[in-house]
């Protein structure tokens, strides 16, 4: 192959999944479901407290992977949306006294509006060009947010603290137990969702603009609409996870959401693997954990540990968790021939 | 040999138990008092600060912290007891912060949280904090709202706050150019918030001496317009509630316009290495600022008891420590104080006696701070540090004058 061919052919930015590969057999989805639910019974309070954050930052990541995975659009500008979210809850809590679980759904129509606003300009934008796109809108909302105009609402630098909410009907269970169930059934609700989303027709006219534009539009496909409506639910689960999160953390600030956390979330879609959903709580893990190993290992050089480790993972298994959640398999299906 | 030091421990203990049974009453026993995180050989302390991040040059506190507490272990400890201090990094992120320090508290199960850094970071964990009954001492930031005890008993500050260094100023101003129109460009955010109302709050039925105020975004590429604008407004004095990027460009605008009002900079920005050499010493002579602390620059404490304490402590136990940066100079003197704090709970390291014993200090005076600046606090006075002294720039370094003076406001 002759180095003009090269460049021609070059692959598109997106590998293509199918959509069978995009979930989790039915087995190994209750296996997890199982865990998820026995586990915060056995530990602490602090690592119920940090599953929860799994949870949200899992919820982040998934819908990114919605936007990218499935609809082929790149997105640094995710933490913009998280933020909105977290807002949305947070003033709706403590200054119009609304219920913590209302507000989430506010959030998510809120972002999602945002999300498909932002999406009608993206759309004359694509690869690089609509990272950086948003990006900029990541770098702008922590500014947004101390803005004098908003202060009487937002609190400005100072942000606001959120009262975390007890459990109900006098269950007996600590916060922290109580709001990671609440969350874990949002997650779950938002994951079938999203699965189902990406089987349906909607989700077909994703992928299909995902592989080719062109071809989609011929096919009849509105590539406009279903690319802004990538962004609106993709922004609109982000809303939810920031909702969440406020909650779970009890502060909203603006520092809390700046470009780190976009970038954040980005590095956990690529270590779960792009386009496939449950890789999603994976790479939240990679997020959350990683970072306080490398800290483990040397205090001074946590960031260039944290290099070194995410240099390895992506060398070793450039998809992700999918990679290896596939060689898996592959052992698993050896070792029953035998 | 584990066996036998077992052993010895056990029959040790055991020789004790026997002791206190025989000649001593319960009132004995009583006297030594835990909460979690303190043993009879160690009090476990904890700390987040940003070691990582936009804001981790603040990192080298935590590394003297620790340096000085490895120092105070190997003098044998506190009435015997180790300290053990665990520190995390927070990346100057406040959901981060909640997360480490629920470890810290939960998983570690620390006696206390120490200077913790950062407005938006302490916010976050007061609450949790507070609601755990668990100290967050000396928080490294000068905010006001550290000093609440009615509301949060379990909070409290060091530094000087904003607004009590704002309070000197206005003083300051009141007695000796009692007629002055003043002009403020300040940060727009909660430092330069803070400041401005501590301004006006000590200038009281008189802050209409404030003839024009200019706030800044630090995003702005440069403050040049707003200076231009203060200056025509016809100010005599300036204070520039600036951090030290813009008070270097605030002071080179003066001389580039030709403007020559008392100028104060905040004590944030009076750093000579990072503010005033880099704006130029002819262009700085006769600023105004306040300081609590000596400054490591300063050859007038060559000779200075405390300082020589200091300077040996780097050299023996934090020889990468710089003497010029002021965070080092920082972190000195609030490890000390935490040191001090716990020599005084005795054998009751229980987080209330911690807290009681916090808001009991009677005129302390670490090695670092200016001599006359002591650290007294009370059960209604949680703000410890509240002294300055006002300097002025003289040739290339500050000349400390006047007295001491107490940003408290109503004496």
């Amino acid at each position: 192959m002759s180095a003009a061919e090269d460049v021609v052919t070059e692959a598109p930015a997106v590998e293509a999944v199918p959509k069978r590969a995009m979930t989790l057999g039915y087995g190994t989805s209750l296996v997890v479901l199982a865990m998820l639910l026995i586990v915060p019974l056995l530990v602490k309070n602090f690592i119920i407290f940090q599953l929860t954050m799994l949870l949200i930052y899992g919820l982040a990541v998934l819908a990114l992977n919605i936007l990218t995975g499935g609809s082929g659009q790149f997105s640094l500008g995710q933490s913009a949306f998280y933020a909105i979210g977290a807002y949305t809850s947070a003033i709706l809590m403590e200054q119009f006294d609304v219920n913590y679980a209302l507000t989430l759904p506010i959030a998510g129509v809120i972002c999602f509006a945002a999300g498909f606003l932002f999406g009608q300009p993206a759309l004359r934008l694509s690869g690089v060009y609509l990272a950086l796109a948003t990006f900029a809108l990541a770098t702008a909302m922590p500014q947004l947010l101390k803005l004098g105009f908003f202060e009487k609402w937002t609190g400005g630098v100072q942000g606001l603290v959120v009262t975390k909410p007890d459990a109900p009907f006098g269950l007996p269970m600590s916060q922290d137990m109580w709001l990671y169930y609440f969350t874990l059934a949002v997650t779950l609700a938002i994951y079938i969702f999203s699965v189902n989303l990406l089987k349906s027709r909607s989700g077909r006219a994703f992928m299909a603009i995902r592989d080719n534009e062109i071809a989609a539009s011929a096919m009849g496909i509105d590539v406009a609409l279903y690319k802004t409506l990538a962004f609106g639910v993709s922004a609109g689960i982000t809303g939810v996870a920031g909702g969440l999160g406020a909650i779970a953390v009890q502060f909203v600030a603006p520092d809390s959401y700046t470009i780190t956390l976009a970038i954040s979330l980005f590095l956990g879609m690529v270590v779960g693997g792009v386009g496939w959903l449950p890789g999603s709580i994976v790479g939240s893990a990679f997020i959350i954990f990683v970072p306080n190993i490398a800290e483990g290992i040397s205090k001074g050089l946590s960031g260039a540990v944290f290099g070194v480790l995410l240099f390895l993972v992506i060398f070793l298994v450039p998809h992700g968790a999918r990679q290896v959640a596939i060689v898996g398999q592959q052992l698993v299906g050896k070792f029953r021939k035998n | 040999m584990l066996s036998s030091r077992q052993q010895r421990i056990a029959a040790l203990a055991t020789a004790v138990t026997a002791f206190t049974l025989a000649f001593t009453s319960g009132s004995a026993l009583a006297q030594k008092k835990y909460d979690t995180g303190a043993t009879d050989t160690e009090v476990k302390i904890g700390n987040i600060i940003p070691y990582s991040g936009p804001a981790s040059a603040y990192g080298v506190i935590g590394k003297t912290e620790e340096a000085y507490f490895n120092k105070i272990n190997t003098e044998g400890g506190i009435n015997g007891r180790k300290i053990k201090f665990v520190t995390y990094d927070d990346s100057y992120s406040p959901p981060k912060a909640v997360e480490q320090v629920r470890k810290l508290v939960e998983s570690d199960e620390v006696l206390l949280v120490f200077n913790p850094l950062g407005t938006p970071s302490n916010t976050a964990i007061q609450k949790y904090l507070n609601a755990k009954k668990i100290p967050q001492l000396f928080v490294a930031t000068g905010a006001t709202k550290w000093n609440d005890p009615k509301d949060f008993p379990w909070t409290m500050g060091w530094q000087p706050s904003y607004q009590s260094e704002a309070h000197i100023y206005a003083k300051y101003l009141m007695k000796e150019k009692p007629d002055a129109k003043i002009a403020v460009l300040f940060q727009n955010d909660d430092f330069g918030k803070d400041y401005l109302k501590g301004l006006k709050d000590a200038l009281g039925a008189k802050s209409s001496m404030i003839v024009a105020e200019e706030s800044y975004e630090t995003a702005e590429p440069s403050i040049d317009g707003h200076i231009v604008k203060l200056k025509a407004t016809g100010a005599d004095v300036f204070i520039s509630v600036t951090t030290p990027k813009f008070a270097a460009q605030a002071i080179k605008k003066l001389a580039e316009v030709d403007w020559h009002p008392l100028h104060i900079v905040s004590n944030v920005s009076s750093s000579v290495g990072g503010v005033i050499k880099p704006a130029g010493f002819e262009n700085s002579q006769g600023i105004l600022s306040a300081n609590y602390a000596k400054d490591g620059s300063d050859p007038q404490w060559d000779n200075d008891p405390g300082m020589k304490k200091f300077v040996e402590f780097l050299a023996k136990y934090y020889p990468d420590g710089n003497k010029l940066d002021g965070s080092v100079v920082y972190g000195y003197g609030a490890a000390q104080t935490m040191v001090k704090v716990l020599q005084m709970c005795g054998d009751d390291l229980t987080r209330a006696n911690v807290m009681k014993q916090a808001a009991s200090l009677k005129d302390f005076a670490p090695d670092t701070l200016l001599p006359g600046v002591k650290i007294n606090t009370s059960p209604t006075d949680f703000a410890p540090i509240e002294q300055l002294q006002m300097m002025r720039f003289k040739g290339e370094k500050w000349d400390l004058f006047g007295d001491i003076i107490s940003g408290e406001l109503g004496n």
